[in-house]
């Protein structure tokens, strides 16, 4: 398993910044270049693919607008770790394939860290482990496949060959 | 698995997820499968999403009858990227030949109920996050984003986990000029944004009971501050008194009381007092943000906006009506009303409300999300605003620079007379 880095915010980010109103009539390629650049100008540019977000409490709150889990999809975060996430946000990134780990020791964790994410949880450098909440079957499912769209393909292909 | 018998007492929301999962009981906690008795998405979450998608699977909409398509956010068009939005919207509501298409008419949660769509009882979606509001009819409604919606329309199901519910239980008798707005913002600095915790949060007691449908709506729409999936309140009589008006039927009704919480089911309950609660009025940037108005100093207003699902519904405009009557709002404050539904603004027009509002200076808006969604017009740099709407998220109704205050009908327009944030009770 690589190594991810690590990429700090603080609690309540919440879907306005992460898909911000005005870039809403556009497609997510533009969306996400405006992700989080409320809170920080540089992220869609200086963000890397297969890094992770550590955020405190409520994550996603807000909006029902998937775009806010679309655009971190779209920039190739592999997952976000928070203590805890708004319930619809949380829904729409599995939905999306979007991978979030409910941890709640999570804002030890420091800005530019390298961690692994392992089945028990988060693993740090120095081989501590920091245990995340199990995730349901189905969820994990949708994160393996890449979304539910590709679930709803699977399943309509599956049909066709029964 | 679920081992309680059939006569466990159960909670309205438990009830309401068991009817559309087939099953007698379900126990909190248990992910089941549900049918989905009416999916509502609008002209941002809806077609422009869900077409390309629909299409990449070569699948149809399971059951047309059961879609109910608003457009309420990006009308009337602001630019062309709007009028591109809106044109997808009503080419493809012709091509999948939706029977129930409400357009430029007013805002989803509230043209939903007005149009009879909703009844006690349903099982809903909707493609926005204010869904929670249909709760307020004795239905389990909640918001889902476009991907779970394109599930809902392939399949006409959907999983829900069975919430715990935390029921907050209102005695007391509200004041003249305090209302379900002041009563949500004070619950949500209690709980906080995600205080829901995504359960189901339920309105309950006596002064909750006297509040009118649109009241209620109130209560269940900023469920969705709070973090709940669903925002109930369980069905009575005026529920079927205002389902009635909107023409649903006494089959519809028949059954209509059973959709509540069982006496003896586990709920956790929270006790409020109605009457002892004042103004309330939250500050910059988050609804939580919220302390009673009378703590505020001085905090001098260019806007007053009364918009929104949350808070330009026919209720919230002869709320403001009767503070504005007679009189001018303050020089230097712009005051925006945005009704909520055209039917609302027809009613309040033959009521002489609209007349009111237009002569205490009001600017009247189209009836659609406007600057609530922040999608299209949205206030400029520096300004102060103090409105009806449901979130003041830094940057949602304008650059970051603007400060928006959250408060009720009555608070806007007292404070739109004054020029600062007011105490209406000093006005009434």
């Amino acid at each position: 398993m690589t190594a991810s880095r690590v990429w700090k915010f603080g609690a309540d980010v919440d879907t306005d910044v992460l898909a911000p109103g005005t870039y809403m009539k556009n497609g997510i390629e533009v969306i996400a270049q405006h992700c989080l650049e409320a809170l920080r100008p540089d992220f869609a540019t200086a963000i890397q693919v297969g890094d992770v977000l550590v955020a405190g409490h409520n994550f996603g709150i807000g909006s029902s607008r998937e775009q806010a889990a679309g655009a971190l999809v779209h920039l190739g975060v592999r997952a976000v770790i928070a203590p805890s996430f708004s319930g619809l946000f949380f829904r729409n990134a599995f939905n999306l394939g979007l991978l979030l780990l409910t941890c709640p020791e999570a804002e030890q964790l420091n800005e530019a860290e390298l961690i692994q994410l392992v089945p028990a949880g988060v693993q740090r450098a120095d081989g501590t482990l920091l245990p995340c909440q199990p995730i349901p079957d189905f969820l994990m499912d949708m994160v393996h496949a890449g979304g539910l769209m590709n679930v709803l393909k699977q399943r309509s292909q599956g049909t066709r060959h029964v | 698995m679920n081992h309680a018998s059939s006569s466990t007492p159960q909670t309205l929301a438990q009830k309401l997820i068991a009817r559309a999962a087939n099953r007698t009981h379900v126990a909190v906690g248990d992910v089941v499968t549900c049918q989905v008795d009416l999916a509502m998405f609008h002209d941002s979450s809806g077609p422009r999403r869900l077409k390309p998608m629909l299409e990449e699977l070569g699948a149809n909409i399971w059951d047309p009858s059961k879609v109910v398509l608003v457009l309420d956010h990006y009308v009337p068009a602001q630019d062309s990227d709007a009028q591109r939005i809106v044109q997808i919207t009503r080419d493809t509501a012709r091509e999948w030949r939706l029977p129930h298409v409400i357009d430029s008419e007013g805002i989803c949660h509230v043209v939903l109920p007005e149009r009879g769509h909703l009844r006690p009882g349903m099982l809903c979606v909707g493609g926005d996050s204010h869904s929670p509001t249909g709760g307020a009819f004795g239905s389990y409604m909640f918001g889902i984003g476009a991907t779970e919606m394109l599930g809902v329309l392939v399949t006409g199901e959907i999983w829900v986990q069975v919430p715990r519910t935390l029921r907050m239980r209102w005695e007391g008798k509200l004041s003249p000029g305090v209302c379900a707005k002041d009563m949500m913002l004070h619950m949500i600095a209690k709980f906080g944004m995600n205080g829901g915790q995504y359960q189901a949060v339920e309105f309950a007691g006596e002064a909750v009971m006297a509040l009118n449908m649109q009241e209620r709506m109130t209560l269940s729409n900023m469920s969705a501050e709070m973090g709940a999936q669903a925002g109930l309140i369980a069905a009575d009589d005026t529920t079927c008194a205002y389902l009635r008006s909107v023409g649903v039927g006494e089959d519809d009704l028949e059954n209509a009381h059973q959709w509540h919480t069982d006496a003896g089911a586990t709920c956790e309950d929270v006790l409020f007092d109605a009457t002892h609660l004042s103004p309330q009025v939250a500050a910059p940037h988050s609804p939580a943000n919220t302390r009673s108005v009378g703590e505020y100093g001085e905090v001098k207003l260019d806007v007053a906006y009364i918009g929104a699902c949350t808070g330009a519904k026919l209720e919230d405009l002869r709320a403001a009506a009767q503070v504005l009557r007679g009189h001018q709002v303050a020089q230097g404050v712009r005051l925006l009303v945005a009704p909520a539904s055209a039917r609302d603004q027809a009613q309040a027009e033959r009521e002489g409300v609209m007349q009111v509002l237009r002569e205490a200076g009001a600017q009247v808006l189209p009836n659609s999300c406007g600057a609530c969604a922040g999608y299209g017009a949205t206030f400029e740099e520096g300004v102060t605003v103090i409105s009806s709407t449901a979130r003041n998220f830094k940057g949602r109704m304008g650059p970051a620079s603007v400060q928006v205050y959250l408060a009720s009908p009555w608070t806007v327009a007292a404070s739109a007379l004054r020029g600062r944030i007011s105490d209406v009770r000093e006005q009434l």
